[in-house]
């Protein structure tokens, strides 16, 4: 057993081999070289010679920090050195336990909480230290409870070298078992008084990490952070005691007016930069309400602006970032510089700048910044020129584009921006341009242009990141054709040949669009020319001269009375569609039966297609087609009845399609759902496992499926099934159970859902036979809400320019929910400083479960306010009172002793280890928090 | 609070990592590449600060400065002061430049222990400890000194009493 044992020490490689050995590797070979050691230090750390395995440990951890290896199995190994006597093998050992373990999963980290407190009580102050910053990095709320006695002796110690770094590592203790804090804190507090300069920067930094996460706690501790904030020439300390009341001087405006003369003196006398910025930001984060203050800073953010230092340059950017959301004024006066630094080599500064500007934009001078921003985002490398397009198009699509007053600007704007050759913003720009499509009524007429003008462009077609704005152009086009000039044109555009670069997706919206363009040309032209069919006796003139043209007229003379009546056709289209303002192309016989052909030409090929969204569009246009074809050429050939009929039978499918295309899109409201009410009766929380039961024998012909969406009407229509029947009734029951599911989701869902799952998604309700007359009324009468509700929506629409759906009451609930978070820490906190309001320390003697301490910090927002007044005037004579406390703590020792019954529960397991000092401190304690309650209000020197 | 220190060499090769919060191995080398890959995008003479709230979550910056061939890398929160990290990275490159009298890439890559043990005599738990050099020195010397005699005199004798 010697032997190898012997060798391994002999021979061990050390730490220097290793490095030297990595990099001497060739390229490639260094993962086999670092297996064979780790091989050789699997077997040298199970050695029982101390250094042999310190060694190995050492090389290990090594290779685990810099090169990843995996050191977890050798936990334990660390645990065993660690309790070595030698100082170098207890670092090694340390070292490697704070670097590798994981404080939630290693579980051999309880077997070192023994050694851990042989060290931390050491007599050699690198032992303690040493164990110290291992505690820290590996702390656990067991390791934390078991060794909090320990710190807490070591919190007053008497080397300033230990008690700053257990001030330091009481941080994590403090989150991992907050009950520490109620041991530990007032020696804490205590520190704040020191007179070392390390040790008050490290508690002053505690504090500050505290003050971050929960202020409100520490608010009882101003008097001491301002005395230290006077008093303090150090930049380390003032920066962080400044941290703390830039946390803490929003929530109590009195301290405020106290602390921001003694920081503008600080920002006026200091040379440090570093403690210049801080009380800046102080100033203009927190204290932004003092004119006097915030003008000096600003003045100071201007020194940093115009210095060389690209960091303070930066830095000062940053500041102004945070004044302009209160005093716009700041970033005007520096209005140059700021956009001199839009053209700034530095990223970091051209992105702040970029901020800033945008942060200036208002409704009358959005149109000016945006031009200058463009025109600078095509000058700037590409990465710089997305940034700016994507500040651009989330400053102006804000809240509802707010700042957008000219959409019509605004619509030919996004164009624009969709042409420059670095935009990555596609995805950004689809969306805004149907979302104003929808929203805007007053803008679809240029956005219809501005949608032509980019499906119109063959060049676009090539570049792989305007394809989203492609298919948002294709699909206003086809959506808002009524508004087109000229539908012809935009089917060319949309048949296109380069259209075969688009991705699928996108293809299928242009096959799409160019049906609803097919369908909107045909009905025109059928009601152009086929109002007799639909309304015989309705314009008898007409009649007679449609018939005229119908019948006996040749086609020539046909087109020729076409470009004469042009115009009055528009109008007769218009009727319907509105603003049909002035449309040039022409409807005739050809002209329709060429872009029929064209269609054809086009999507044929497409009919086979791997892709099934094309094959599937391209056979709906392609089956209408199909339909229409003999009835346009009707009129023609054959004899008067058919002809008629035929014509009536084509009018009204093309009818029936236009409707179903211009049946509008609007927007949904997100809680649109929860706002149905629910049905009387309709239990949905129950059981459904006689689900199967009740729907497993029936089987629901296709036709009496309900719905209100439209184009699933269409969808049966082209691909032949028998034609959707919207009053058909719900006759049986499971019928009525299956249209109220329709219904309810039919209506807020995109149409385009399938109809076979909405089945199985939703239960149907409980014991349908006793519902089923129930559920017929529910239904009718949920079916007029649903209606009235989509009208009221249509009514929304005009009212504003753009339609907003309140959606806050979402967004408010979550807000909350973040809200209420319980913070231990703070709790504890709290329970420390304020101990002596009787109030509080009646509660206090149940405190150590959870739930009190909870209701503590829920208490906070109710009575707001007065809380915090209590807390400063208490903090305050706390704080003086500190300093009195030995005179009166004798006379006040019975009371103290009346309180320690009361701690007693809560503090006894520290009590085992270090009693006697601790009931000594314990005592001095509590006669510092007892006094002030008797004593006469003393003088609050900060108010 | 200062989420990590990173020194690097110019190809991105880790020299230290030390992360104050745990953070599984492969996540480490995980940062240190991103890490790596932001600062070499970066130009000579820009700011030293670089917002990474996408790997550490938000509101946290790492401040980096290159010295001959190494870049050190501090990371931090918005308790702390920047210009004042940028100070501390001074002070520690300058304690390591006096441990290792005129410090060079090739002394942290064969000091690793050392390396270590100067910055947790600068930094605990996230927390700034010290922030004068010449107190850290002393410190690293006692602790040197304290490993050597550790090492020759039998350990169970405690050879050393305190300050």
């Amino acid at each position: 057993m010697a032997g190898p044992s012997l060798m391994d020490s002999l021979f061990q490689r050390s730490l220097d081999d290793i490095i030297k050995g990595v990099r001497l590797c060739p390229p490639g070979t260094e993962p086999t070289f670092i297996a064979k050691s780790l091989d050789e230090i699997r077997r040298e750390v199970k050695s029982t010679d101390r250094q042999t395995k310190a060694i190995a440990l050492q090389k290990l951890t090594y290779l685990h920090c810099l090169h990843g290896v995996d050191m977890s199995w050798a936990a334990f190994h660390c645990v065993e050195l660690s309790s070595s006597s030698a100082h170098s093998h207890k670092r090694i050992a340390y070292l490697a336990a704070s670097l590798s373990f994981n404080p939630s999963t290693t579980d051999v980290i309880l077997l070192l909480t023994h050694q851990l407190r042989k060290d931390l009580s050491s007599s050699s102050v690198h032992d303690v230290s040493l164990a110290l910053s291992t505690l820290s990095s590996i702390c656990n709320p067991d390791l934390s409870r078991d060794l909090t006695p320990e710190l807490f002796t070591l919190l007053s110690s008497g080397k300033p070298f230990v008690r700053k770094k257990a001030i330091a590592a009481i941080l994590r203790v403090f989150e991992q078992y907050p009950d520490a804090v109620r041991v530990c804190f007032k020696r804490v507090v205590e520190n704040l008084e020191s007179t070392d300069v390390g040790i008050l920067s490290v508690v002053v930094g505690l504090f500050c990490e505290l003050a971050v996460k929960e202020p409100r706690s520490y608010l009882p501790l101003a008097p001491e952070f301002y005395k230290i904030l006077v008093d303090c020439r150090n930049n380390w300390i003032l920066i962080k005691v400044l941290k703390i009341f830039a946390k803490l001087a929003p929530l109590e405006p009195r301290l405020g007016k106290r602390v921001v003369e003694p920081i503008c003196e600080h920002m006026g006398r200091t040379g440090a930069k570093s403690l210049a910025f801080e009380c800046m930001m102080t100033i203009v984060s927190s204290l932004s309400e003092y004119e006097s203050a915030v003008k000096l800073a600003v003045g100071k953010v201007r020194e940093f602006l115009l210095d060389d230092d690209p960091n303070l340059k930066y830095l000062g950017l940053q500041a102004l970032t945070i004044v302009a959301q209160k005093h716009m004024w700041a970033v005007l006066e520096n209005k140059e510089l700021v956009v001199k630094a839009l053209s700034d080599v530095d990223v970091n500064i051209k992105l702040e700048a970029l901020r800033l500007v945008m942060s200036m934009v208002s409704e009358d001078n959005v149109m000016e910044i945006c031009r200058i921003l463009i025109s600078h985002a095509q000058k700037s490398d590409p990465e710089f020129c997305n940034e700016i397009l994507g500040y651009i198009l989330f400053t102006c699509s804000r809240n509802f584009y707010e700042v957008i007053c000219d959409f019509d600007w605004y619509v030919a704007f996004l164009g624009e921006v969709a042409r420059i050759p670095h935009c990555q913003k596609g995805k950004e720009i689809e969306t805004q341009l149907i979302d104003i499509g929808m929203r805007v009524k007053d803008a679809r007429l240029e956005l219809v242009d501005v949608a032509r003008s980019l499906v119109i462009d063959p060049a676009l077609l090539g570049n792989a990141f305007v394809h989203g704005v492609l298919a948002a152009a294709a699909w206003i086009s086809g959506e808002y054709v009524a508004l087109s000039r000229n539908p012809f044109e935009l089917m060319e555009a949309l048949l296109q040949p380069r259209t075969g670069l688009l991705t699928p997706s996108v293809r299928s919206v242009y096959i799409q669009s160019a049906f609803k363009v097919l369908i909107f040309c045909i009905w025109s032209y059928g009601k152009l020319n086929g109002d007799d069919a639909s309304e015989p006796s309705a314009l008898t003139e007409s009649v007679s001269k449609c018939d005229l043209e119908g019948t006996s007229e040749t086609v020539v003379c046909e087109s020729l009375s076409d470009t004469e009546v042009d115009n009055e056709n528009m109008i007769i289209a218009g009727g319907q569609t509105s603003s049909a303002s002035s449309r040039k192309y022409r409807l005739t016989k050809e002209s329709i039966m060429g872009l029929v052909n064209l269609v054809e030409a086009n999507l044929g090929p497409l009919a086979g297609s791997d892709e099934v969204e094309i094959q599937e569009r391209v056979s709906n246009v392609l089956g209408f087609i199909e339909l229409m074809k003999p009835k346009l050429h009707g009129p023609l050939g054959d004899g008067e009845g058919d002809e008629m009929k035929g014509k009536l039978e084509a009018s009204e499918m093309v009818k029936l399609m236009f409707d179903v295309f211009s049946e509008e899109l609007g927007p949904v409201s997100l809680s649109a759902q929860e706002k149905v009410p629910l049905p009387d009766g309709l239990v949905l929380k129950e059981n459904l496992s006689d689900l199967e039961a009740i729907c497993g024998d029936v089987k629901f012909p296709s036709s009496t499926s309900f719905s209100l969406i439209q184009p699933r009407i269409l969808e049966k229509d082209t691909s032949s099934f028998p034609e959707c029947n919207e009053e058909s009734g719900p006759s049986t029951e499971s019928t009525s159970l299956l249209a109220e599911h329709r219904k309810r989701h039919g209506l807020y869902y995109l149409p385009s859902e399938n109809k076979g799952t909405t089945f199985n998604d939703f239960p149907p309700a409980h014991e349908p036979q006793d519902k089923t007359i129930d559920e017929a009324e529910d239904l009718v009468k949920l079916t007029e809400e649903s209606l009235t509700s989509k009208k009221k929506q249509n009514h929304i629409k005009p009212r504003p320019v753009v339609v907003k759906l309140d959606d806050g009451e979402g967004l408010n609930m979550a807000v909350e929910k973040s809200k209420v978070k319980t913070d231990l820490i703070s709790g504890a906190v709290r329970e420390v400083l304020l101990g002596n309001e009787p109030m509080t320390s009646s509660s206090r003697s149940k405190s150590s479960n959870k739930s009190s301490k909870r209701r503590e910090v829920d208490r906070i927002p109710e009575s707001g306010n007065d809380i915090v007044n209590t807390a400063i005037s208490e903090g305050s004579i706390a704080g003086s009172g500190r300093r009195k406390h030995q005179t009166h703590s004798k006379e006040r020792k019975h009371l103290s002793s009346g309180k320690e019954k009361e701690q007693h529960d809560h503090n006894d397991k520290q009590k085992r280890d270090s009693r006697h000092h601790k009931h000594k401190s314990r005592q001095r304690a509590e006669g510092g928090i007892n006094v002030p309650v008797q004593s006469p209000v003393i003088p609050d020197f900060l108010l | 609070m200062i989420r990590g220190v990173i020194i690097m060499n110019d190809q991105g090769k880790p020299r230290l990592i030390r992360f104050y919060e745990f953070q599984p191995v492969e996540k480490q080398q995980e940062l240190v590449r991103s890490i790596y890959k932001i600062l070499c995008s970066r130009a000579e003479n820009v700011s030293n600060f670089v917002k990474v709230d996408s790997l550490f979550g938000p509101d946290v910056r790492l401040v980096y400065k290159t010295f001959a061939t190494l870049y050190f890398v501090f990371i931090f929160d918005n308790s702390e002061n920047e210009l004042a990290m940028l100070d501390l990275m001074q002070v520690f490159v300058e304690t390591l430049d006096k441990c290792f009298s005129n410090v060079c890439e090739l002394d942290i890559v064969f000091n690793f222990n050392k390396v270590h043990t100067i910055l947790d005599e600068v930094i605990l738990g996230g927390q700034v400890l010290e922030t004068s050099s010449s107190e850290v020195v002393m410190a690293v010397e006692d602790i040197s000194k304290l490993e050597k005699n550790s090492n020759s005199i039998i350990p169970s004798i405690p050879g050393w009493q305190g300050r």
